[in-house]
């Protein structure tokens, strides 16, 4: 068994600066995500004095005992739009894979507590992920819903783009993912539609409200004088619109129905777990083993020793391309094919990639990336090579691969690097991002000088030299380009913009894994009864 | 007379085990008989030969005669074990057996009539020089009893003659409390044995129950194997036996052999017997309270010290065998000191229960007769005794603490168990002083629960669930962001119990003040910490019932967590609605008027059919929107009702 060596010395300076450095990073994230939940803290009395739970405890009602929890996309629009003191973070969407009643399922909750559960346009595209993820794993969709909507500020944003959330429900209605929503308070106007193409609908009594339009507008539209609990209740929906298939006392009451729901639904596992043996590196040394700086390279197969069975990695072509690692391992009992840099990918490395990639294809063997590239090689040497054609290649395989493919963004992911090893826009079956990553089409230094050599190629087609204003100009713009790429290429940054789905901690990587192999591989394994319909309300 | 060689054993539970045990090791073969509720019982299995009896009831099985007669013929044993209980004291049995032509393993019709008679037997002792409690038994009016409970004084014990184990038994402290006593006491009398004679007798506060054990061979002679002190009792039932009597005196145990001696000579005993006595540590005066013509419940504790068998010894006798030792003989083997406890199916209230045994892990180290074992079926045909543990050592101190450890190491899951009592009895200041009585258990602190025992239970829960999705998932428990705490309503003794289960690093788990960390989890077992003690705790949980065994407490707790609410079927808003397009043809309520919940409140006339709409919950008409006559479409609002305020 090839059992990958480590030359990290977790005694080392070094590694304890790289770990303190890592560890502050994560800390950073954790603070964000927790800036919300002190407000939902805040106000946990006042909601449960009216029998509410709160969305973190819907989440928790509804799961299993012992569930693993995968929380998706937590930095969503963090600073982005009106979140400006980030407790808008996630989006206002709590959203994650877990278990209900032995079933995984996908579980979305909106965050009532803060704004009142009003969607960002960033917030809707997250919503749009999860129900992605959910038709490609085929995981049935509980929705835990108390919305204001969208927030009408930036509707424009959203009033569009907003119609795709409910496309998606009707095809996943017809692929035969069935959509449990769970009425616990305002679900109006467009939101009504969320309950009105869900399979599954509970509503809680004197809580739910479901119309498209609220007292006050019906009034001025036609003069009628209607209360709530007529327009949308609960009992309005159960016993005259048929809108509703069950009533719920209150929201526990509510997420058993939904449990009940879901342990009807026959959706058995189709996993088939082998036994395996954990890695013969503690996990835990991930934070020291890497520096979080993507400019100081590091070996790759420090990593997959720390996240794969048994450390146990049969590399391949190592001697072909050193800087584009390909081998195979197993994760949890998986078979999985991992790639991983070491540097630029270079013309032979991406054939290199390219061939392991449909090898994979091949053996039915899900691709794990772990992307830390500053991107092709650039130069004569390596545009003579057919740098263009082996990328092109390359990215053409990541792209018609016929795998799972879960990408893990590890360090830098620059350029075409970040398509190559199956970048957002690839389409990967999932993607995480460490919190030390950066994400960019090049770095900030690169794109600066660039700009400032357009900028002097121009005066010396003038033949002229730079006024002393102008190279202050030149300076400014320098500095700004590099701030701007500085604060865009930030992983909190990309996360905010879903170009992730969720930051994880470094130590958490073989986990992650673990869970997103098995749903795929379940996925693969399931047959779904879909229809050519959809399934309609009464 | 030939000697038997096969044995029928006419009873069940723990003593048919025992006896068939017993038999066995003497070299007899072994008939086992049993009802229907027992075809899997263990001791049916343990016999050589098993034959069913009939129906669970007892009266269909182990008090039916002619049945155990039969079976004894079928099967071809040549003598009848009755055990204890059932038919063992019915001296009509005992005839049937002997005209039947088989041998009766116990005494003589004749000795079981004398002394099944209380107030028969208490005349008979009297003259015999057995000392009695001052009493009355004979005249049965109630002015001839109100008479002669006042010649005896108060307190006084109203008893049923036939009677025994506390049925027809009552304490009265005035004049004024008998005639009520009395009556009841004659009607409970009547019931469980067909007599409603009573007697009465001083009423001994302060005293020791204390018994010796007899026996007689064929060619009259009898000894005495000592005594055991069955103070501890509850509602006169036995819970905590010992020999020797903590506070009987060499000279005091030869006082009452020889009194419990002549008491067996006077009805020409053959057998084991016991002579039960009422003894005041006060004066050393000791009064004979009856004698039981069998082999008792806790004849552990004296096989223990005296090294005997008396199962053994009662075969023997019964062969027709001289006893093989004297009185000096006997008295030689005497060593160290026994206890013995009775585990029983009873709740923490003492509330007799039933089950099914999920484990039952009897402990080492002492002697256990018990007649269960895992999946054996505790229903409610029969008594509740599960089995008895003894110990034994070679002072009091030391068999007192070998059973304190094999009690908290017996594991009883499915069936609710008296172990809680029990410990807290013999590990209480009182028992283990030796310097007790009969009321020792009205002053005994009750057993406690640990306030973190609720803690546990959601942690083995959670556990559990982890468990059973490791069969789909490799990552279990483990959340890539903190939810909220895990909520669990378990319902336990009657109560709902709230526990919030927040998760700390480390297999850690805080539930209010407690923090509790687990160590290992198994199958069966939970390896946790709590105050820096680390202990085992025996789990096992069927559908949502978890049985939990900490800290010497056994619980039964119910996951009530996603119980549906009360109440959740149909719409409680008090609007009646039509339930189909109709014409109202009587409307039955006015408005301010109270309709209770199920009363008429309207008819509708539809497609030729009458269709009465009934009130869904009690409450005050508020408004009823139609007449008769009126057209009405379906899920029109007809009548509202305002909840009535006891049922919102």
């Amino acid at each position: 068994m090839p059992v990958l060596g480590s030359r990290i010395d977790p005694r080392s300076e070094r590694f304890a600066e790289n770990r303190q450095a890592m560890l502050a990073l994560v800390d950073a994230f954790r603070e964000i995500e927790g800036r919300g939940r002190l407000e939902e803290e805040s106000k946990r009395d006042r909601y449960a004095k009216r029998g509410q739970l709160l969305p973190r405890e819907r989440v928790r009602h509804l799961l299993d005992r012992g569930s693993p929890w995968l929380e998706l996309s937590t930095l969503c629009g963090y600073l982005q739009h009106d979140d400006k003191d980030g407790s808008l973070a996630g989006g206002n969407l709590i959203a994650g894979i877990g278990w209900v009643s032995g079933v995984r399922v996908m579980v979305s909750a909106s965050n009532y507590v803060i704004k009142g559960g009003t969607m960002t346009p960033l917030g809707v595209e997250k919503g749009q992920r999860i129900q992605e993820i959910a038709l490609e794993q085929k995981l049935p969709h509980v929705s835990l819903i108390e919305s204001g909507g969208a927030n009408l500020r930036y509707q424009a944003e959203m009033f569009i783009r907003g119609g795709r959330s409910f496309a998606n429900q009707a095809r996943l209605s017809a692929a035969g993912i069935p959509q449990i929503a769970v009425v616990h308070g305002s679900s109006t106007a467009g939101g009504a539609y969320i309950p009105g193409m869900s399979d599954h609908v509970i509503m809680v009594r004197r809580a739910a409200r479901v119309f498209l339009a609220g007292p006050p507008l019906v009034h001025a539209a036609t003069g009628e004088i209607a209360d709530e609990e007529s327009l949308g209740g609960a009992e309005m929906h159960a016993t005259i619109a048929g809108t509703t298939e069950h009533v719920a006392q209150d929201d526990a009451d509510a997420v058993r129905i939904a449990r009940e729901v879901v342990s009807h639904l026959g959706w058995t596992s189709a996993a088939s777990l082998r036994p395996f043996i954990e890695p013969a590196y503690d996990i835990d040394e991930l934070c020291g083993a890497v520096p979080v700086d993507f400019r100081t390279p590091y070996d790759c197969r420090e990593i997959i020793a720390r996240i794969v069975d048994g450390s146990d990695f049969l590399e391949e072509k190592p001697d072909y391309d050193a800087h584009t690692i390909c081998g195979r391992a197993r994760i949890s009992g998986m078979q999985v094919a991992l790639i991983g840099n070491n540097g630029p990918i270079s013309a032979e490395g991406a054939a290199k990639a390219t061939h392991f990639i449909q090898a994979a294809c091949q053996s039915g063997t899900p691709l794990v990336y772990l992307m830390n590239t500053t991107g092709f090689m650039v130069g004569t040497r390596s545009e003579q090579a057919g740098i263009v054609k082996h990328g092109a290649k390359m990215i053409q395989a990541v792209a018609n691969a016929t795998v799972p493919q879960v990408t893990l963004v590890v360090g830098g992911s620059f350029g075409a690097g970040n398509y190559g090893m199956c970048g957002r826009g690839l389409g990967p079956s999932f993607i995480f991002a460490w919190p030390n990553a950066r994400t960019a089409v090049m770095g900030g230094e690169q794109a600066a000088r660039v700009l400032d050599t357009v900028a002097r190629h121009k005066l010396a087609r003038e033949k002229r030299a730079a006024t002393d204003v102008e190279e202050q100009l030149l300076a400014r713009s320098h500095a700004q380009v590099v701030a701007q790429f500085e604060a865009e290429s930030h992983a909190f940054w990309a996360s905010a913009h879903l170009f992730d789905d969720g930051i994880i901690d470094p130590r958490d990587t073989r986990r992650v894994l673990q869970l997103t192999l098995e749903t795929c591989l379940d996925a693969r394994r399931r047959h779904l009864s879909s229809n050519t319909f959809g399934v309609a309300r009464p | 007379m030939s000697r038997f060689r096969r044995v029928l054993v006419a009873n069940r539970g723990e003593i048919a085990l025992r006896v068939i045990r017993g038999a066995g090791a003497a070299g007899y073969e072994t008939v086992a008989v049993y009802s229907d509720a027992d075809a899997d019982a263990p001791h049916v299995r343990a016999a050589d030969t098993a034959v069913r009896l009939g129906p669970a009831a007892p009266v269909e099985s182990y008090l039916h005669t002619g049945r155990i007669l039969d079976a004894a013929r079928r099967s071809g044993a040549q003598a009848i074990h009755p055990g204890y209980g059932f038919l063992s004291e019915r001296a009509a049995f005992a005839r049937a057996v002997t005209d039947a032509g088989l041998v009766f393993i116990g005494p003589s019709a004749e000795a079981i009539e004398a002394m099944g008679d209380k107030a028969a037997a208490k005349q008979r002792m009297q003259a015999a020089g057995v000392p009695c409690i001052p009493g009355h038994s004979g005249a049965q009016s109630d002015d001839q009893l109100l008479v002669e409970a006042r010649r005896v004084g108060y307190p006084i014990m109203v008893k049923a003659s036939a009677g025994g184990g506390g049925r027809g038994m009552r304490l009265v402290r005035g004049e004024d409390e008998l005639p009520d006593s009395l009556r009841s006491a004659r009607s409970e009398a009547e019931l469980a044995f067909g007599d409603g004679t009573l007697l009465l007798e001083k009423a001994l506060f302060g005293a020791r129950h204390v018994e010796v054990q007899v026996l007689g061979d064929q060619h009259g002679h009898v000894v005495h194997l000592g005594e055991r002190d069955c103070s501890v009792q509850r509602r006169n039932q036995k819970l905590v036996e010992e020999a020797p009597g903590p506070s009987v005196t060499a000279a005091l145990r030869r006082k009452l052999g020889e009194a419990a001696v002549r008491a067996a000579q006077a009805v020409r005993y053959v057998g084991a017997g016991t002579v039960e006595m009422m003894l005041v540590d006060a004066t050393g005066e000791f009064f004979f309270l009856e004698m039981n013509t069998r082999l008792q419940v806790e004849h552990p504790v004296t096989e223990l010290v005296y090294g005997v068998d008396l199962v053994g010894l009662q075969l023997s006798v019964a062969q027709g065998d001289p006893l093989p030792w004297s009185q000096a003989e006997i008295d030689a083997r005497r060593t160290g000191h026994a206890i013995e406890v009775r585990l029983c199916a009873e709740d923490a209230q003492m509330r007799p229960r039933t089950g099914t045994v999920l484990r039952w892990s009897p402990p080492e180290g002492v002697r256990v007769d018990a007649g269960i074992e895992t999946g054996s079926v505790v229903g409610s045909s029969y008594d509740s005794l599960l089995g008895k543990l003894i110990a034994h050592g070679p002072d009091r101190e030391t068999a007192r603490r070998r059973l304190v450890e094999a009690l908290r190491r017996t594991t009883l899951l499915g069936v609710e168990t008296n172990r809680a009592l029990l410990l807290a009895i013999i590990e209480g200041d009182a028992f283990s002083s030796g310097v007790f009585d009969t009321r020792l258990l009205d002053t005994m602190p009750l057993p406690v629960v640990p306030t973190w025992h609720p803690a546990l239970a959601a942690i083995v829960l959670e556990l559990a669930g982890r468990r059973a999705l490791s069969r789909h998932s490799t990552v279990v428990g483990w959340e890539s962001t903190r939810l909220a705490a895990r909520a669990f309503a378990l319902s336990c003794d009657d109560e709902l119990v709230r526990v919030s289960l927040q998760a700390l690093d480390g297999d850690r788990w805080r539930a209010g003040e407690h923090e509790l960390q687990v160590r290992a989890f198994s199958e069966t077992t939970l390896r946790y910490t709590i105050d820096g003690l680390e202990r085992s705790a025996a789990w096992t949980l069927d559908g949502d019932t978890l049985w939990l065994d900490a800290a010497g407490v056994t619980r039964v707790y119910v996951d009530r967590t996603y119980a549906p609410s009360i109440g959740t079927r149909g719409p409680t808003d008090g609007l009646v609605r039509a339930p189909f397009d109709g014409r109202v043809t009587r409307v039955l309520v006015t408005v301010g008027q109270h309709a209770e919940a199920g009363q008429p409140l309207c008819v509708l006339e539809s497609m030729k059919l009458e269709h009465t709409l009934n009130a869904s919950a009690a409450g005050q008409v508020t408004a009823v929107h139609v007449a008769p006559g009126d057209q009405v479409v379906a899920k029109r609002v007809i009548i509202e009702l305002a909840a009535a305020p006891s049922s919102s």
